[in-house]
């Protein structure tokens, strides 16, 4: 049962059962939806945005305890950073779960938790769905699919 | 009554175990016999599809082996031979569903073919602006999106028949949907998400007071029991080989020969013709009109290969084999504090949807699975039916022939280490 261990870090489930940021943000200028129609995950991701520096962000939706998560950490890591830096993370966060590379979790900080979710193929798009979400705000987009 | 509830019923009263013995059934699945994750499979997602018994990859085998060749108008042994097996199999199935005669039997790929073959051809031909088709709140995507593609291209209009909480057709409701601009009724017979036997009989002859013909989506039925075409009185009935320990790519639309008649072809190619020029060509007498193309022969012969397994362990041991099962997992399942069943009608079959509080359906489907435990999550292909409920998506465990009350038991056990892993 270890690959589940790897897969259900605590931080993980914490964050999922105590999701922070989960309310709207009123002030928002940016939101974008985002929807898994294989597993119905489905969020909103808000955005205050100004001077291209994210003020404030929140999410709201429902998903699994891995895409909860996600969401919950994201908007942890996101506050206060640039779109820029915004897009950077995305990045990084994009290899965690899809590169091989041994140094594929550097710079990630609290967001390295994730690491294990690429043993688990079927659930790599859990995890980056609050992410392409967040892109699709940024980009002023109003839909962001895993599939 | 249909012939399903019956048969399980009946069966149910008197002692089942006589003559099956499931652990003799499940040595004809090599699959089954595979670790995943380290632990035995137990596979619980047979409304997904079914393990395949040795006797079907055999019959594959040998199809390709001893007598592969094109059918229809060959001259040489392969062929004829290939043909008979091929025409075999469709009596085959023809006595499988009672069907008045071979004609009415067509092979297609699966359920969603034979849906989408009445719509384009019955549904074009007979339906206009302003019409209507009417199926079920509880309906697969597949019975869902071929009419409404039908009806965007007419102007007519679907209309839905709703169902209780427990998962149980209104039938009052679905009667009063029933009007002069209704032309086509199409109905599951078992939900794939809930489980529920619907009333076919008592839908058919609604429908009939009226003179509207009547589909029935019988992928997850044949599987659970006796289907009688000519008992249901149905006027179309489809299902899939795969579903039922068949291969995958082959399935069957019956229809009733006056009305397959009346239908103008599917698919233009060969096998469906009698004569053509460029001028005009005549087309094929049934059930070659609607086969254009080399049809899948070895699909055919396996699934015809299966309907005989089936037969020889017999449909109301394993109509009843199920029931038990059902039994045992409902009760099982309920006892498990925080899990909800989704699907809880009078008449139903092999399938046990459920929401845990708290734990997300995906989330169940990869702690189970690493304990070698296969069942679905999602929305099942029946997003409209997930909302009527409320719920994004459930995990669903579903029967089969060789399932076991210990595999249940690796179920219920398998949900309180996930409870675990959630606390």
């Amino acid at each position: 049962m270890s690959e589940l261990e790897d897969l259900y870090q605590d931080v993980i489930l914490e964050h999922s059962k105590h999701p922070r940021n989960f309310r709207v943000v009123e002030t928002a200028n940016r939101q974008a939806e985002g929807y898994n129609p294989l597993c119905g995950d489905h969020y909103t991701i808000f955005l205050d945005l100004e001077d291209n520096t994210i003020r404030d962000i929140s999410f709201q939706g429902s998903g699994c305890a891995i895409s909860k998560a996600s969401a919950s950490m994201m908007s942890h890591a996101l506050k206060g950073k640039t779109a820029v830096q915004a897009e950077e993370l995305f990045n990084k966060f994009h290899r965690l779960m899809t590169s091989p590379d041994a140094d594929r979790a550097a710079d990630l900080g609290k967001l390295a938790v994730f690491a294990g979710v690429a043993e688990f193929p079927t659930r790599i798009k859990c995890a980056t769905l609050p992410w392409h979400t967040l892109l699709a705000a940024l980009q002023e987009k109003q839909m962001a699919s895993t599939e | 009554m249909n012939s399903i509830v019956e048969s399980a019923v009946s069966i149910h009263s008197h002692d089942s175990s006589g003559g099956f013995d499931v652990r003799q059934v499940r040595a004809n699945f090599p699959i089954l016999n595979r670790q995943v994750h380290g632990h035995p499979l137990v596979y619980l997602d047979n409304a997904a599809t079914t393990q395949k018994p040795q006797v079907v990859l055999d019959a594959l085998s040998s199809y390709y082996t001893q007598s592969n060749a094109n059918v229809h108008r060959g001259v040489h042994l392969l062929s004829e031979s290939a043909t008979e097996a091929y025409e075999g199999a469709r009596n085959i199935v023809q006595d499988f569903l009672n069907a008045a005669d071979p004609s009415e039997i067509i092979f297609v790929r699966g359920t969603t073919e034979a849906i989408n073959l009445v719509a384009q051809t019955y549904g074009r031909r007979h339906l206009g602006s302003g019409d209507e088709i009417i199926i079920s709140a509880m309906e697969h995507h597949s019975n869902i999106v071929p009419w409404q593609m039908l009806c965007e291209e007419k102007g007519a209009r679907l209309r839905i028949a709703p169902v209780n909480d427990d998962g149980e057709l209104l039938v009052e409701e679905f009667e009063r949907l029933l009007n002069a601009k209704t032309k086509l009724v199409s109905v599951v017979h078992i939900s794939n998400v809930l489980g529920t036997i619907n009333p076919i009989r008592q839908i058919v002859q609604m429908a009939h007071q009226r003179n509207v013909p009547v589909l029935v989506d019988g992928a997850q039925a044949v599987l659970h029991g006796k289907v009688d075409v000519r008992a249901l009185d149905c006027d179309f009935y489809a299902f899939s080989g795969h579903k039922i320990y068949g291969p995958t790519g082959i399935g069957i639309l019956y229809g009733k020969q006056a009305l397959l008649d009346a239908m103008p072809p599917y698919q233009g190619g060969g096998d469906m013709i009698q004569s053509v020029t460029f001028e005009k060509t005549l087309y094929n007498r049934l059930p070659y009109k609607f086969e254009a193309g080399t049809p899948h022969v070895a699909g055919a012969i396996g699934l015809a290969a299966a309907i005989d397994y089936l037969s020889k362990i017999g449909l109301e041991a394993i109509a009843a084999h199920e029931h038990d099962l059902l039994a045992y997992g409902t009760t099982a399942l309920n006892a498990v504090p925080g899990l909800r069943l989704i699907g809880t009608a009078k008449e139903k079959a092999g399938v046990l949807s459920f929401v845990m509080e708290g734990i997300h359906p995906h989330d169940i489907g990869t702690v189970l699975d690493r304990q070698g435990i296969a069942i679905r999550t999602g929305h099942h292909c029946a997003q409209p039916l997930m909302q009527r409920f409320g719920i994004p998506a459930t995990a669903r465990a579903s029967l089969g022939v060789y399932n076991t009350t210990d595999e249940l038991d690796a179920l219920v056990a398998g949900i309180y280490k996930l409870k675990e892993v959630f606390a």
